[in-house]
C-alpha cells in the first residue's frame, strides 16, 4: 500500500477542513460571537496537524485500488473526528460521540441530528453544521482532486471510491477536469437555489444554510420546526431544489453541452421523475382528507417525497402522522434513492432499474432455458462485472442492514423507530418514524448504537465497500 | 490538447501513457470492453468500448472538439478508414500507422488524398533507426536536432580509456576538439554534469558536437566510428526488408538467414543484391558456416525477443563492431540493460516517439516554442530546441550571467545554419535555435530555463 500517499490526501483533507472552517469564523464575526475564536484555534490546529503528517509530495504518486478506498475511507473519518470537535470546545454539543454523530450527520448528507434544540446552538455551529452538507455532497476528494494536480493516472480510482452509483463515468477524459465541470454545476446550482430562497423572502443566514441543506441533499434545517413555518412558495422552491439536485448530473452536463435530446433520454432520469410523480399522486390522494385544500396536501406531498427520494430529509409535516400507506411509500421511497451520480444517496435508482432487469433476463431463463439475452441501460450493454457489483452490493447491503438492526435493538426501541433509523441513516436522510420521525430526534439511543449508526451513515455514503475494506485484514498486509 | 487514440494495442498504450502524463485529454477507443477497462483503469483517460472507424463511436468520444487523432489498430485499411472519417467528422489532425509495405511507395499520395497529418510506419522507422546505428557503431544513441545539423550520441566509455579522470573544464583542451558533454549516467543516476564532473570508466555520456567534430573527438580517444561494411540479419521481417535496402544503398554488404522458405525467395526477389541463406538462425553450425566471425556488425531481428537476446550475447563476441538487438514485447528494461547488449530497438517505443514528437511540436505550435523534444536514458533526460524570437528577454545576455536552473544546460546553438557549441561568452540572438539539456520534464518556453 502506498502509505505515503495516503498521508498526503489526509493531510490534504485536513488542511482543507481547516480552510473550511474559516467560514463559519467568518460568520462569528458577523453575528460577533464567540464561538468563531474555537473555530478559528481549531482550524490552526487542524491545518498544523496537516502539515505535520506530511511535509512533501511523495515521489510514488501512484493510487491503486485498494489505495482508493482507503484513502477515501480515511479521509472521511478523519473530516468526521476532526469536524466534531468545535461542538465539544464550545460546549453546544457536550458529549463527543453526539457531536460525532452530529458531523458526520452533516458531511454525509443524512441531517439525523442527536440535538433537541437546534435554535440554542450559535450561528457560527448551525452554520458549520449545514456547511458540511454542501462539502459532503459532492465529495471531499472530488473537491481536492478539482483543485490539486495530481499526475499519475491512477488518481480515478479515488474518485471511484467517492462517487455514488454503479459505475462512474466521467464527462471528459481527465478525472481534473471532471471534478472542475461537477463543482461547477454544483456552485451553479446552489447559488440559483440560494438566490430564490432570498428572493422569497426568506433571511439571508436562513437562506443559505437551507440551500446547502438542499444541495447536499442534508437536510439539517435551522429551526426547531424543521420548515414547517415556511411560506407556500418557500416550500415549492425547496421541493423543485431538492428534486433538482437528485438528479444525476450527467444530465446537467449533456445539458450544458445542448445535448437536451441525450440527457432527456437517459432511463435512470426518466424513471426518477416517475416514480416521484406517481408517490406524489398517490400519496396527495391518501391524505387530501388530512389537509384543507387539495393544493395544501400536493404541496406537502410533494416536499415530503421529493425530501425522501432525494434523501435530503427536510420536513414540512410530521408525516410520523399520516396515513399508513403513505407512510409505507416514503419508507420504500427511502430504499430507492436518488439517482447515481448525484448527491443523494440510497440504492439510487440506478441500481434498482438494472435489478429489475435482471429479474427479468431470469425470468425469460426460465421460460427459454437456452435464450442468450445481454441486459441493456441506456442503449448500452451492462458489463458483467456492473452486475455482479449490483448483486453483491444488495447483498452487502441487507448484511449491514440487519447487523446494525441487531445492534441498535439492544436499546429496546419500537421495531418500528429502529428499522426507520437504519433505513434513514444507511440512506443518508435524517428522519425515519415513530421515535425518529420529522419530529423526532436520535438523542435516545445509547453510545454504541450511535456508533452504529455513525458507520451505518459513512457507509451508505460512500456506498458501503470503502468503509468494509477498513475492516479487512489483508487490507493492511504488506503483502497481502 | 484533445487527443483520440483508436487501437490500444503496444504502440496505442505506450501513446496513451506518455500523452496522458503529457496533460492532454486522452480518449482511447478499443473493440475490446477488456482492454479498455484495463487502460482506463491504469491511465487518467476515457474508454470507449466500439469501432473506432464508426461515426456515431466517434461522436461519442467528442471528435467535434478534438485537436488530433491517432490510428493505431492492427490493420491499416482500418486506420485509414478511421483517420478518412474523423477528418470528414470534424478538421482536425490525423496520424494512420501503415505498415504494410505495398503502401510505402504511396504514402505520399495516400497521405495528401486523404487529408492526413501523418503516416508512421513503425518497420520502417525501426529500419532507419538501425541502419543509423550501423554507420556510427561506437556511439550507442543518436538523435539529431536543428535538422540533423546537430547530433547527440550518447557512448560508454571504454575501460582503459584515455577519458578516465578527466574533468569536464578540461576536456575541450586537452583533446583539442569542440565538444560538450551534456550527459552522463552512472549507476542509473543520470547527472547534467557542470565542469568539475570526473569521467570514470563505465560511465555512459551523451556528447553534442558537429558530425564532423565527432569524427574527431572519438578518433582522439581512441574509439572506432567506423561504418560497417557488412552485416549478418537474422529474421527476414518487414524491418529486415526495410534495412537491407538502405543498408545495400551505401554500399555495405547484407546477408539475411530467414527459415521461411518462401519468404526467403520473396526477399531474393525484392533484395537482388543481398544475400539470402534459408535456415535457421538459431543454428550455430549455420552461423558459423555463414562466416558470423568475419562480419563487421550483427542485427537480431526474428519474431521472438529471447531468441534476439541469445543470438546477441552469442554474436557480441563473434563480430567485430555492431550488435542490434530488436525486442518487441519484453519490458524488463533494467534485466535487459544489464545483459550489456550494445544497442536495442524497440520498434513500439520508435513509433511513439514519432508520434509523441509530432503532438509535441503540434501543441507548441499553439502556445510554447519548443521545436523539438526528445527523451534520452529512459524518459530522464529531454533534450529540447528552443527558436529565439523577437520579443526574448534573454537576448544579449551573456551564458555566464544567465543563473539557470539546476541540471539544466544549454547545449548547443544553431546560428545561421552553423552549430555554435556554447561557452560562457556566448549569448543568445533572435532567429537561434537553442538547444537545451535536461532533467526537468515539461519545459514548454525559453524563459523557463532560468532558476526561479
Amino acid at each position: 500500500m502506498n502509505d505515503k500517499m495516503i498521508r498526503f490526501i489526509i493531510s490534504w483533507v485536513l488542511k482543507l477542513e481547516a480552510i473550511l472552517m474559516m467560514l463559519p469564523v467568518l460568520i462569528a464575526l458577523l453575528y460577533q460571537e464567540k464561538e468563531g475564536f474555537v473555530y478559528l484555534f481549531w482550524a490552526i490546529v487542524c491545518a498544523g496537524i496537516g502539515f505535520l503528517i506530511c511535509r512533501k509530495k511523495p515521489v510514488d504518486m501512484e493510487i491503486y485500488s485498494r489505495d482508493g478506498f482507503v484513502a477515501v475511507s480515511l479521509s472521511w473519518l478523519v473530516l468526521g473526528i476532526f469536524g466534531a470537535v468545535p461542538f465539544v470546545i464550545t460546549r453546544e454539543i457536550p458529549f463527543y460521540i453526539d457531536a460525532l454523530f452530529e458531523i458526520v450527520s452533516g458531511f454525509t448528507t443524512t441531517g439525523a441530528s442527536i440535538l433537541n434544540d437546534i435554535e440554542a446552538l450559535s450561528h457560527a455551529s448551525l452554520f458549520w453544521r449545514s456547511f458540511s452538507h454542501w462539502v459532503g455532497g459532492m465529495g471531499v476528494l472530488v473537491f481536492i482532486l478539482a483543485l490539486l494536480p495530481m499526475k499519475g493516472g491512477s488518481v480515478m480510482n479515488l474518485m471511484k471510491a467517492e462517487s455514488p452509483g454503479p459505475s462512474v463515468s466521467k464527462f471528459v477524459p481527465r478525472v481534473r477536469g471532471t471534478a472542475k465541470l461537477l463543482y461547477q454545476i454544483y456552485i451553479v446550482l446552489t447559488v440559483a437555489t440560494m438566490a430564490a430562497l432570498m428572493l422569497s423572502g426568506i433571511s439571508a443566514f436562513e437562506a443559505v444554510t437551507l440551500a446547502f441543506g438542499a444541495a447536499g441533499t442534508g437536510g439539517f434545517a435551522v429551526l426547531n420546526s424543521g420548515c414547517v413555518g415556511y411560506s407556500p412558495v418557500q416550500q415549492w422552491i425547496l421541493t423543485i431544489a431538492m428534486i433538482a439536485f437528485g438528479v444525476n448530473f450527467n444530465f446537467y452536463y449533456l445539458m450544458l453541452c445542448k445535448k437536451v435530446k441525450s440527457a432527456f433520454q437517459s432511463q435512470e432520469v426518466k424513471a426518477y421523475f416517475l416514480i416521484i410523480l406517481m408517490s406524489i399522486g398517490v400519496i396527495t390522494w391518501n391524505i387530501h382528507n388530512l389537509y384543507p385544500t387539495i393544493g395544501e396536501a400536493l404541496r406537502h406531498a410533494a416536499f415530503q417525497v421529493g425530501s425522501i427520494i432525494t434523501t435530503t430529509g427536510f420536513a414540512t409535516a410530521d408525516f410520523n402522522l399520516w396515513p399508513e400507506l403513505s407512510r409505507t411509500i416514503l419508507v420504500m421511497l427511502m430504499f430507492v434513492g436518488a439517482c447515481a451520480g448525484s448527491t443523494g444517496g440510497g440504492i439510487k435508482v440506478s441500481r434498482i432499474l438494472i435489478l429489475l432487469k435482471t429479474v427479468h433476463k431470469e425470468l425469460t431463463a426460465i421460460v427459454h432455458p437456452r435464450s442468450v439475452k445481454r441486459i441493456r441501460f441506456d442503449d448500452h450493454a451492462v458489463e458483467h462485472e456492473v452486475l455482479r457489483a449490483i448483486n453483491v452490493f444488495i447483498i452487502v447491503y441487507l448484511v449491514i442492514f440487519a447487523g446494525s438492526m441487531l445492534v441498535i435493538s439492544f436499546d429496546e426501541f419500537s421495531f418500528e423507530t429502529n428499522f426507520t433509523a437504519i433505513a434513514a441513516t444507511l440512506n443518508n436522510i435524517g428522519p425515519g418514524l415513530d421515535m425518529v420521525g420529522p419530529m423526532g430526534n436520535y438523542s435516545a439511543y445509547s453510545p454504541i448504537s450511535k456508533l452504529v449508526l455513525i458507520f451505518d451513515m459513512l457507509a451508505g455514503r460512500l456506498e458501503l465497500f470503502p468503509m468494509l475494506i477498513l475492516f479487512y485484514p489483508s487490507t493492511w498486509k504488506r503483502r497481502g | 490538447m484533445k487527443i483520440i487514440i483508436v487501437g490500444c494495442g503496444k504502440v496505442g498504450t505506450a501513446l496513451t501513457a506518455q500523452l496522458s502524463r503529457e496533460d492532454n485529454n486522452v480518449t482511447v477507443i478499443d473493440t475490446d470492453y477488456d482492454v479498455i477497462r484495463n487502460v482506463s483503469n491504469m491511465y487518467d483517460v476515457m474508454g470507449i468500448a466500439g469501432n473506432g472507424a464508426s461515426y456515431s463511436v466517434l461522436q461519442e468520444a467528442d471528435i467535434e472538439h478534438a485537436d488530433l487523432m491517432i490510428a493505431v489498430t492492427k490493420s491499416d485499411e482500418m486506420n485509414l478508414l478511421c483517420c478518412v472519417i474523423a477528418k470528414q467528422a470534424a478538421d482536425c489532425h490525423t496520424i494512420a500507422r501503415v505498415r504494410n509495405p505495398i503502401y510505402r511507395e504511396e504514402r505520399d499520395f495516400i497521405r495528401r488524398k486523404l487529408g492526413l497529418s501523418m503516416i508512421i510506419n513503425p518497420e520502417h522507422a525501426a529500419a532507419m533507426e538501425i541502419a543509423r546505428l550501423l554507420r556510427f557503431p561506437s556511439a550507442i544513441e543518436i538523435d539529431s536536432f536543428s535538422r540533423g545539423r546537430v547530433e547527440m550520441m550518447r557512448f560508454k566509455v571504454p575501460q582503459n580509456s584515455r577519458l578516465a579522470g578527466f574533468a569536464l573544464k578540461d576536456l575541450s583542451g586537452a583533446m583539442q576538439s569542440d565538444i560538450l558533454v551534456c550527459a552522463a549516467e552512472r549507476n542509473d543516476e543520470v547527472y547534467i554534469p557542470d565542469g568539475n564532473f570526473i569521467i570514470r570508466e563505465g560511465d555512459s555520456l551523451s556528447i553534442i558536437a558537429t558530425p564532423q567534430n565527432a569524427v574527431d573527438f572519438f578518433r582522439r580517444i581512441g574509439v572506432r566510428i567506423n561504418q560497417v561494411r557488412s552485416t549478418m540479419i537474422v529474421g527476414g521481417g518487414d524491418i529486415t526488408y526495410y534495412l537491407a535496402k538502405s543498408l545495400e544503398s551505401t554500399g555495405v554488404d547484407v546477408k539475411i538467414i530467414e527459415k521461411n522458405r518462401n519468404r526467403a525467395e520473396a526477399l531474393s526477389e525484392l533484395l537482388p543484391k543481398a544475400t539470402i541463406i534459408y535456415g535457421d538462425g538459431s543454428d550455430r553450425e549455420l552461423l558459423r558456416e555463414e562466416c558470423i566471425q568475419d562480419m563487421d556488425s550483427f542485427v537480431a531481428c526474428t519474431d521472438m525477443d529471447e531468441e534476439n537476446i541469445i543470438l546477441s550475447l552469442y554474436a557480441k563476441n563473434m563480430v567485430s563492431s555492431k550488435v542490434v538487438t530488436k525486442i518487441n514485447h519484453l519490458e524488463f528494461n533494467d534485466v535487459i540493460h544489464s545483459l550489456n547488449l550494445d544497442s536495442l530497438i524497440y520498434p513500439k517505443h520508435i513509433t511513439a516517439e514519432y508520434i509523441l514528437q509530432y503532438v509535441r511540436a503540434m501543441k507548441n505550435s499553439i502556445g510554447s516554442n519548443v521545436e523539438t523534444l526528445y527523451k534520452l536514458m529512459d524518459d530522464r533526460v529531454e533534450a529540447l530546441e528552443f527558436q529565439i524570437h523577437q520579443n526574448c528577454r534573454l537576448v544579449g545576455i551573456r551564458l555566464q550571467d544567465m543563473k539557470t536552473r539546476p541540471n539544466l544546460l544549454v547545449a548547443a546553438i544553431s546560428r545561421q545554419g552553423k552549430v555554435i557549441i556554447p561557452g560562457g561568452q556566448d549569448c543568445f540572438e533572435v532567429g537561434d535555435s537553442v538547444i537545451v539539456v535536461t532533467t526537468v520534464n515539461g519545459l514548454q518556453d525559453i524563459h523557463e530555463i532560468l532558476s526561479e
